[in-house]
């Protein structure tokens, strides 16, 4: 099962084998690490499961995540042996995704920031502001700079959600300090 | 007989007035999600996945079902007037569509696409209504080996088929596997990869993997590489169909489903294949074979009916067996999970209202999309103007709303920002998102009928091959697993044309 999916050029044969160059040709290798750190933690885990005496039928609940495991361990080993043979991943294309660029790693890290500040202001000041920062500050990320527009359209659009979810669908959202006061 | 009534009495389900307004307003969605970039069918019915919460099973099918079709039509809009496929389905409509569309013929595009959608559609579902009950009958004997069998096969077919590598493949599914041990063990109670969490003990809810895979990864995907000034679409007026467009689509329209129906029905990644397949037919079959690739209608034509066929086909394997093909169908089997709802041989006599009130909500909303589909297309195509950043903010934003509604609990939002993360190294490095989502789904399910199937032979792994229909699916396997080799012993000499790949 050797696909290269996207055979690079020959590869630069100045880069030595194990240089930073070298291995930043062949970053995919990390996702081979990942599946191997998680084939372990799979097969560690399922180890540690008693079946003696909660088993029912002839084959526990240790099985599969034994099958899982070294599963993980054989395709991350297959997916290296691709990648050092030449083979290549295709990264995903789409309408807005321009690959020619390089990764803009300064949005991204902005983007998660906006997602984990809403996850840590939730519980403090509830949805109707977590959410207007959520969308204000993803907004800002990717680029938008209209500080009437934006922010407006955050708070309009996280208010809704909020009472759309709270009486339409009877989902509770935390209202936090500011609905209390109504 | 007995289909034509159950689908008279689905009719009386799917007009009532609440049951019609959630199918126009799937159908509203899905054609807007069509047309938005970055947001296909299936993201779209992960970030709705909330509203399992307030509505009732049949009003939120209707409205998935909508948004499914929707999609199918919106996709081409896209594909046609920007040359971008808004959804994988519609990635051949830009062959042809596109260069139709630069020479002033964008509006007898969109109607051939808008048209043959609606055929495709109609045809698909009346081979949907003919064939499910007779499949569903059929299956209602078979049981846990054979179950086990198809959901191998599923899982199988999901990582070769589709896809530029295999191994990626198999990672991506591994990845959905291993997500999908968390929790308590369902036979014994035992905790797997739960740490000691508490949180974790349930599992991890399948709308926050969902939801992240599909809305956070994209959006971090997205936002890493963000085109800076997206492409601009070509103006068109009203779609309409000359006579002489019309002679040439009628065929192909009347073709396509005959090949998008059995392909929708199998795992072999929905639309993606034989709209390919249908394209290629029509070059072949055209006495203008020359105008292919510079805007012959027949290209466009042809693969949209194929691309509405085909998603009636899925919907045969999801509502009787509970397997789903593609990744709306993955996301709608979330859905009756949500419900407590097993979809397969049974649901047809157990959910018969639910059931043909969907069906039935397909005809009243394919129906609708043409109506709103010919006229509208220019206004559809004004959707394409919105900032990229204000659309993947909302995404991130209802991604939120939709992981936090779950439990109510920001652990779930952390684990969502994860399973995100690692959605967009998937992208990166080209792991297929759709194994992992089915690993999710279908995984905890396979290892159930897989023990139930060992506990009736007691422990002998010929319970899992004793059934003449479990055999036949395990053979599929071993030819889907062995193809490269067989391909290699019966070598064609015409290597096949270099087709585009987009996944949604």
């Amino acid at each position: 099962m050797h696909e290269a999916v996207n055979t690079v050029k020959a590869v630069n044969a100045v880069n030595k084998p194990w240089s930073r160059a070298w291995l930043r040709e062949r970053s995919e290798l990390g996702v081979s690490a990942v599946l191997v750190g998680l084939g372990v933690l799979v097969l560690v885990d399922a180890i540690r499961i008693h079946t003696d005496f909660a088993q029912r039928g002839p084959v526990g609940p240790k099985a599969v995540p034994v099958v899982v495991g070294v599963g993980l361990l054989v395709v991350a080993a297959l997916l290296a042996r691709d990648v050092l043979r030449g083979g290549r991943g295709e990264a995903e294309g789409g309408e807005d995704v321009d690959l020619s660029a390089p990764a803009d790693w300064r949005t991204v890290l902005l983007l998660c920031g906006a997602f984990l500040a809403n996850a840590a202001l939730i519980g403090v000041v509830g949805f109707p502001i977590s959410g207007a920062i959520l969308f204000w500050g993803a907004a800002y990320a990717l680029g938008s700079r209209d500080f009437v527009r934006d922010p407006l359209l955050a708070a309009g659009l996280s208010v809704l959600t909020f009472v759309l979810f709270d009486n339409l669908l009877g989902v509770p959202l935390p209202g936090g300090p500011l609905v209390g006061m109504f | 007989m007995d289909s034509f009534t159950n689908l008279l009495e689905g009719f009386a389900t799917a007009l009532t007035p609440t049951h019609l307004a959630l199918a126009a307003l799937g159908v509203l969605l899905g054609t807007a999600i069509g047309v938005l970039p970055g947001i296909g069918p299936a993201m779209a019915v992960a970030l709705l996945l909330p509203v399992t919460y307030g509505l009732e099973p049949t009003g939120a099918f209707i409205m998935f079902a909508g948004i499914y079709y929707g999609g199918m039509f919106g996709g081409s809009t896209t594909s046609i007037l920007l040359n971008t496929p808004g959804e994988s389905a519609a990635v051949v409509a830009a062959i042809d569509g596109n260069p139709m569309a630069r020479k002033g013929r964008g509006s007898q595009a969109l109607a051939a696409a808008a048209i043959g959608h609606f055929v495709g559609g109609v045809i698909g579902t009346v081979l949907l209504v003919l064939l499910a009950p007779t499949v569903a009958e059929f299956a209602v004997d078979i049981g846990a080996p054979d179950f086990f069998a198809i959901m191998v096969l599923a899982f199988i077919a999901v990582t070769s088929v589709l896809g530029a590598s295999r191994v990626r493949g198999f990672a991506s599914l591994l990845i959905g596997l291993t997500i999908g041990l968390v929790g308590l063990d369902e036979m014994t109670g035992q905790q797997r990869l739960t740490f000691g969490s508490l949180h974790l003990a349930d599992g991890i809810d399948v709308v926050v993997v969902a939801v992240a895979l599909f809305a956070v990864g994209e959006s971090l995907w997205v936002a890493a590489h963000l085109r800076r000034k997206p492409a601009s679409a070509i103006p068109v007026g009203r779609a309409f169909l000359g006579r002489e467009d019309f002679r040439r689509s009628w065929k192909p329209w009347l073709r396509g489903p005959v090949i998008g129906f059995p392909f929708g029905a199998i795992p072999a990644g929905g639309a993606e294949i034989p709209t390919f397949l249908s394209y290629v037919t029509e070059k072949r079959l055209s006495q203008h074979r020359d105008e292919f690739g510079k805007g012959a209608i027949e290209g466009v034509a042809g693969p949209e009916a194929t691309a509405s066929a085909s998603a009636a086909g899925t919907l045969v394997s999801m509502l009787t067996l509970g397997l789903p093909t593609t990744a709306v169908a993955a996301v709608m089997l979330a859905a009756f999970q949500q419900y407590g709802i097993q979809p397969g041989p049974l649901l047809f006599e157990r959910e018969s209202a639910l059931v043909w009130g969907l069906i039935a909500s397909l005809f009243i909303g394919l129906c609708l999309l043409l109506v709103l589909n010919l006229p509208l297309a220019p206004v559809w195509a004004k959707l394409l103007r919105i900032p990229r950043p204000y659309l993947y903010a909302g995404i991130l934003f209802f991604a939120s709303v939709g992981a936090y509604a779950v439990n109510a609990d920001v652990f779930d939002l952390l684990v969502m920002f994860v399973i995100g993360v690692l959605g967009f190294v998937m992208r990166r490095y080209g792991l297929p998102v759709l194994p992992a989502i089915i690993g999710v789904i279908l995984g905890p399910a396979a290892e159930q009928q897989m023990r139930r199937a060992l506990q009736l032979s007691d422990g002998s792994l010929t319970g899992l091959v004793n059934t003449p229909f479990s055999l036949v699916v395990y053979g599929i396997v071993v030819v889907l697993l062995l193809w490269p080799l067989i391909r290699r012993l019966f070598r064609k000499p015409s290597p096949q044309p270099e087709r585009p790949k987009v996944d949604a």
